[in-house]
């Protein structure tokens, strides 16, 4: 779009003196003007946002006016470092991401960004909206928390840390080993933030975690709206003190919330990572807490735990209080070429026979695909009901489940069963765990499936490897660190 | 300069390996812009077809076929409202689920730099197919300001021709909502353009998608009514 800057505002046009709102200098902002009547439907929809005009089922003079009136802004949809363009609205300033085109709405050869393209066309002549009046008024229910619940030590402790962290704006990392009950140690700190009128969001990169997340919340705070965001989800334009959205969602506010809690910060690799954490620093207020949940913190997050240089707890128990069960290493020699000849390396073989005649389940972990479907038929003479997940599997979820309802004795798999899915009694064994797609945290991960439940706290966890590697020992380190901070603490039984 | 640039594909954003090869070495440098597993799963019109409107025969049912047409085509063709007017469609791709994904990014999301990855053989097209105008199918003004470009102009333009704008298109409400037959007994949606001379003139149309070739028999029947002399047709998928 184009604009002019006529007295001390914007004001689309087309015709001479007008230009596409990146060109502009500096936009002037308007001063609030208390008699205007504003839309009440617009501020729900716009307060802590920044859309694009075809985000909003209004039409444009209603929105220019607002703007007039100082209730809403404008921003560049694109920022310009001398000729080199950054999105205003995902941060990507990677040239082999942006792409232009003859732009019916400025005429002019027009930026636009292609990292975020899903969430509708950012480019150069776009403007971002968002909302600079008052904030909907958020009736409170008498009681916010209705969890019966009860916190274990370790959770408590971590708990008090986060009510601080949220009342005082601060940043702090709860790392917490899997199984430890992240999602109740969010619970007393949500309820301090909403009963000092503050909106909270919990970010995570997966949609099956915001689904799962919701109803807990929900039963939590049941006097609490609560906008359950990710793709295609109906509470898209829902105002609500709590949101539980995908990291991705984020990219759709801006200076909204008070408190955002992000989970999983290092479930992706480093790049993607990175635009993610545009989006969270995006959505929080320039005064606001953020706290970071994780059971596998990166290296670098790790070392400035250790030198003071981030703010941190751990809970290293489980709910439970058994301690993590400690993988051991068990060397299968060149497992790649006996495969080759069908065959398998004795001990895996052993391992995986042992399993069976128990009738204990087991989750066995693969680096590729292919090594994995070539694994499948050998184990298959074993007994014919062994099945095989990847990403891109169509039956995903019913082989989850069947292995959930134990109807399958053993499931082979990809890294994407390393986390997020708790079976209630299994050993775990990686196959291979020299190759590279094993870095510390996944193994930690992948460890942390065994021996979940409270009635089954115990599980193995082999690694089968041909020739050791430091990603696995960091990540036994990480393990038996954890046992040991637990038992000083005394958050463990035995 | 880098020798062998890191390309990344258009539509996977995946690097593109290339093939190295002397070929490769001693000719002009061809720019990579889709990756081989992309680039595979694009299918072309081959083998038998409908003379009128190029929709192949092999996958259609025998009793839908009259000789070398299809049996849409002889409805259109028996129908003297509509007889004649489109001399023939040519279409470079099948309607696949792929293709649908891709055009949906284009034309939807509005992702115009995906139009170079057809520009190579919609240029071949355009350089076989006898014509004096090349004529985009337009959008409305409305539209046109919505999507911020025209999806059929972008592929003329990329392929390095000029395009023709003899045509222009009342706004009305979304064709992909229709049906055949509201789609058929429309009224014309669009107008002549008298700045553009077309008396006499042979036009090959541009549009994305041959659908039920209500667009293009509708815009190629006002432009013989208005003196052109023969009318064709070339959309990237059918």
């Amino acid at each position: 779009m184009r604009f002019y800057i006529k007295d001390k505002y914007l004001v689309p046009h087309l015709g001479e003196g007008s230009l596409p709102i990146s060109k502009i200098q500096t936009i002037p902002q308007p001063p609030l003007n208390p008699d205007f009547s504003f839309n009440p439907d617009l501020q729900l929809l716009l307060t802590g946002k920044q859309l694009i005009l075809d985000d909003l089922p209004f039409p444009h003079d209603e929105i220019q006016k607002h703007y007039e009136n100082g209730y809403v802004t404008y921003r560049k949809g694109m920022e310009y470092n001398r000729s080199q363009p950054t999105c205003s609205r995902c941060g990507n300033n990677k040239e082999n991401w942006f792409a232009q085109f003859p732009c019916s709405r400025c005429g002019e050869i027009c930026h636009y960004c292609r990292k975020c393209l899903m969430m509708g066309r950012i480019s150069a002549c776009t403007p971002l909206l968002g909302w600079n009046g008052p904030a909907p008024e958020q009736p409170l229910p008498k009681t916010i928390l209705e969890w019966k619940g009860r916190l274990s030590e370790g959770q408590q402790a971590a708990s008090n840390q986060v009510v601080h962290a949220v009342e005082s704006n601060k940043e702090l990392l709860v790392w917490a080993v899997c199984g430890a009950g992240k999602t109740e140690v969010l619970f007393e700190g949500t309820e301090s933030a909403l009963t000092a009128r503050k909106r909270v969001c919990i970010a995570t990169p997966r949609t099956d975690v915001v689904l799962e997340l919701t109803p807990r919340l929900k039963a939590a705070f049941p006097g609490i709206t609560v906008a359950s965001l990710y793709g295609g989800s109906e509470d898209r334009h829902l105002y609500a003190p709590l949101t539980i959205a995908t990291t991705h969602q984020l990219l759709r506010f801006y200076h909204a919330f008070d408190t955002v809690i992000l989970d999983e910060v290092d479930a992706f690799p480093y790049t993607v990572e990175e635009s993610l954490q545009y989006a969270a620093v995006q959505a929080r207020k320039p005064e606001s807490a953020m706290i970071y949940l994780t059971a596998t913190p990166n290296e670098k997050w790790q070392r400035e735990c250790r030198t003071g240089k981030r703010a941190f707890t751990t809970i290293p128990a489980r709910f439970h209080r058994h301690p993590l069960p400690v993988p051991h290493f068990t060397w299968c020699g060149n497992w790649q070429k006996q495969l080759k000849k069908e065959k398998l390396p004795a001990n895996i073989l052993h391992w995986v026979k042992e399993r069976l005649k128990n009738k204990k389940q087991a989750l066995l972990f693969f680096p590729h695909i292919g090594l994995m479907e070539k694994f499948l038929p050998i184990l298959r003479q074993l007994t014919p009901n062994i099945e095989a997940v990847h990403a891109e599997d169509p039956d995903r979820k019913e082989k989850v489940q069947k292995m959930r309802n134990k109807e399958i004795p053993l499931l082979l798999t990809t890294t994407i069963l390393e986390r997020g899915v708790t079976f209630s009694n299994i050993d775990v064994a990686v196959i291979g765990a020299e190759d590279n797609i094993f870095a510390e945290s996944a193994l930690v991960q992948i460890a942390g499936r065994a021996g979940r439940s409270k009635d089954y706290p115990k599980g193995v966890v082999t690694f089968f490897h041909y020739g050791k590697t430091e990603e696995m020992i960091k990540a036994r380190k990480q393990i038996t660190a954890m046992n040991q901070e637990g038992t000083r603490r005394g958050l463990l039984d035995s | 300069m880098k020798l062998f640039p890191e390309a990344q594909c258009l539509i996977c954003h995946e690097k593109i390996i290339p093939v190295i090869g002397w070929t490769e070495i001693f000719s002009e440098e061809k720019e990579l812009i889709i990756c081989s597993i992309c680039k595979n799963k694009f299918e072309r019109v081959e083998g038998e077809k409908c003379k009128l409107c190029s929709r192949p025969f092999q996958f259609l049912e025998e009793n839908f076929r009259r000789g070398d047409l299809c049996y849409d085509c002889e409805r259109w063709e028996e129908d003297i409202e509509w007889h004649g007017y489109l001399h023939a469609n040519h279409s470079i791709f099948l309607y696949n689920d792929f293709f649908k994904e891709v055009m949906a990014n284009y034309k939807f999301r509005g992702d115009y730099v995906l139009a170079k990855i057809f520009a190579n053989c919609v240029k071949g097209f355009l350089k076989r197919i006898q014509s004096d105008l090349l004529v985009p199918i337009p959008l409305s003004d409305e539209r046109l300001y919505e999507r911020g470009f025209n999806q059929a102009e972008a592929l003329i333009v990329e392929s390095g021709f000029t395009p023709a704008k003899p045509l222009t298109r009342i706004h009305l409400e979304k064709q992909s909502k229709k049906s055949r037959s509201e789609r058929i007994h429309i009224p014309q949606v669009f107008q002549i353009n008298s700045q553009v001379e077309i008396i006499g003139k042979e036009i090959l149309l541009i549009d994305d998608i041959y659908t039920t070739g209500s667009t293009l028999r509708h815009a190629a029947k006002l432009l013989k009514e208005s003196g052109a002399e023969r009318v064709q047709s070339l959309t990237l998928a059918r």
